[in-house]
């Protein structure tokens, strides 16, 4: 395997998208990273697309040759990527396989999702297939009511309050403010979210994520070829990926993600790292309690300590490990099949000091993104470093 | 698609009767029914068996924004239940006390409508389970 750079990104502002649709919202994102990439379309040579649920929230299928289509990559072989929340993430897994394997040297990632066009209540059914259709759903059961099963028994075993859940949609609302592609850049305070009402208890409608229209695209270039293309290129260190049982009940414990302490655990060790190594984190908020679980399951604090860990500000910008400074899933936003793309995008920007200067960290070398898909079935984390 | 009538008769067996299986290699028993014993995989010597119909609470959450379908019932309470033979499930929690549902209690099996599919006519039935107050 050889080593594998980002040398370009792009993404569309994510939020409700009236006037376009899915291929308009791909299509800008993925003209954006390939300009980013400063390489022409003859030099891409594969493309992954990551989206979760056209065929429920648009009625299209087919979206990998759609992708390659619009951006005009016609006859590239392109594929359409499927882990419900993690398909960004997944698609990014697929295309550093691809680079890494020596069968290219450059491939364009993308991720998108247009959630708008239906009612709420059809986004609702559409995102409970991340779960276990037949004995979750068929039961009654939310998407939230999900993560409110596991956010009850965490507050049970660990003493986690609503307030601290609550911080972390805070905290993130205030990254948001400065990036111009978050859905919602407007801070939001404790008393907001403790009164913005049940949607399933202990979960709020603000520890909620909320729908998006989005789309959020990558250049990957082989590490030896990228300086053709850039001088800022980022290292993929790790790229890491589990799986666990589609439905809650199944699994061993309701307080963590046993998939993201696994897919964590191997991205350490194939980047060669510790916790204590890195700079930023992305890590996937699509409900507040998903925050601080990600936080003990990735190994950035004892399992059971998340709600206090983001309560004395230890995720916090100037804490031991930066969460979410982009603003998170809860603040930029949740175009499901783009998430775990732009997760890694927000990195990347990061390192190569290319975030808005309100929340740019000084000299960030490594970053982790962390990305969910349904309740936890799917996993997918990603090391970067600065390559320059 | 939950609206589909396959979905509901192919399960009816597992759903009304509360069957999973039982590895008898391993001793595990899952619900729903599997066809693979995750820890034993080949060497699991699987079997259907009929469920104990009662367990405790190990986390609940009151629902207030519902899926298509459930409408009339909102807010309902959704659990994940241990039954007595360890295999867990995920149940709705009905005919019982909103200060009751919660954690450690005891519950037992009632044979309920889920829900009326609009575009078929079609009621899906199914287990939910109550708090026995005192319950042991
Ligand atoms: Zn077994």
């Amino acid at each position: 395997m050889r080593s594998v750079s980002v040398i370009g990104v792009g993404q569309t502002k994510f939020g409700e998208h009236w006037n376009d649709s899915l291929r308009d919202l791909v299509t800008d994102a993925g003209v954006a990273a390939i300009s980013d990439a400063n390489v022409e379309g003859k030099d891409v040579q594969a493309v992954f697309g990551g989206c979760m649920a056209a065929g429920r929230f648009i009625g299209q299928e087919h979206i990998g040759a759609l992708l390659a289509d619009q951006m005009g990559l016609n006859p590239l072989p392109a594929v359409r990527v499927e882990a419900a929340c993690a398909s960004g993430g997944v698609a990014l897994r697929m295309g550093y396989l691809a680079v890494a394997s020596g069968m290219y040297d450059v491939v364009a990632v993308a991720g998108v999702e247009k959630m708008t066009d239906v009612s709420t209540e059809d986004a609702a059914v559409a995102l409970a297939g991340a779960g276990d259709q037949e004995w979750e759903l068929f039961n009654g059961a939310t998407f939230p009511a999900i993560y409110a099963l596991m956010a009850q028994r965490h507050m049970l075993d660990f003493g986690t309050t609503e307030e601290q859940m609550a911080l972390c949609a805070v905290k993130n609302h205030g990254h948001a403010v400065s990036n111009p592609y978050a859905q919602f850049r407007k801070a939001v305070s404790l008393e907001q979210v403790m009164d913005s009402g049940y949607i399933a208890s202990p979960l709020k409608l603000l520890d909620c994520s909320p729908l998006t229209d989005g789309a959020a695209a990558l250049v990957l270039c082989a590490s030896e070829k990228a300086s053709k293309f850039t001088d800022k290129p980022v290292d993929v260190m790790a790229s890491t990926q589990a799986s666990d049982t589609l439905a809650l009940h199944e699994r061993e414990t309701l307080t963590g993600l046993k998939a993201t302490q696994v897919a964590g655990r191997d991205a350490f060790k194939q980047a060669g790292i510790s916790q204590k190594d890195v700079d930023v984190l992305e890590c996937h908020d699509c409900f507040s309690i998903a925050q601080i679980m990600a936080l003990e399951d990735l190994g950035f604090c004892r399992k059971g300590t998340g709600g206090k860990f983001v309560e004395e500000g230890r995720s916090d910008k100037d804490g031991e490990i930066p969460t979410n400074l982009s603003g998170g899933l809860k603040a930029v936003g949740h175009p499901v099949g783009a998430s775990g793309v732009r997760e890694a995008i927000d990195v990347v920007r990061q390192l190569r000091g290319d975030a808005p200067k309100e929340v740019q960290l000084k000299d960030a070398k490594i970053g982790v993104s962390h990305n969910v898909g349904g309740s936890g079935a799917t996993v997918v984390v990603h090391a970067f470093k600065r390559g320059f | 698609m939950r609206e589909a009538l396959p979905l509901m008769w192919r399960n009816i067996a597992e759903r009304y009767n509360l069957i999973g299986t039982h590895c008898a290699t391993c001793g595990s028993n899952y619900y729903p029914q599997r066809k693979v014993c995750p820890k034993c995989r080949r060497k699991g010597q699987l079997e259907g068996r009929v469920f104990p119909g009662k367990g405790v609470i190990l986390s609940s959450s009151q629902v207030f924004v519902s899926p298509k379908g459930f409408e009339h019932e909102t807010p309902y309470w959704l659990a994940v239940v241990e039954l007595d033979n360890h295999a867990k499930l995920l149940t709705q929690v009905v005919d019982s006390a909103d200060d009751q549902v919660k954690a450690g209690a005891r519950v037992e099996v009632v044979f309920r409508k889920i829900y009326e599919d609009s575009h078929e006519g079609a009621i899906a039935y199914g287990y939910k389970f109550k708090v026995v107050p005192g319950g042991k």
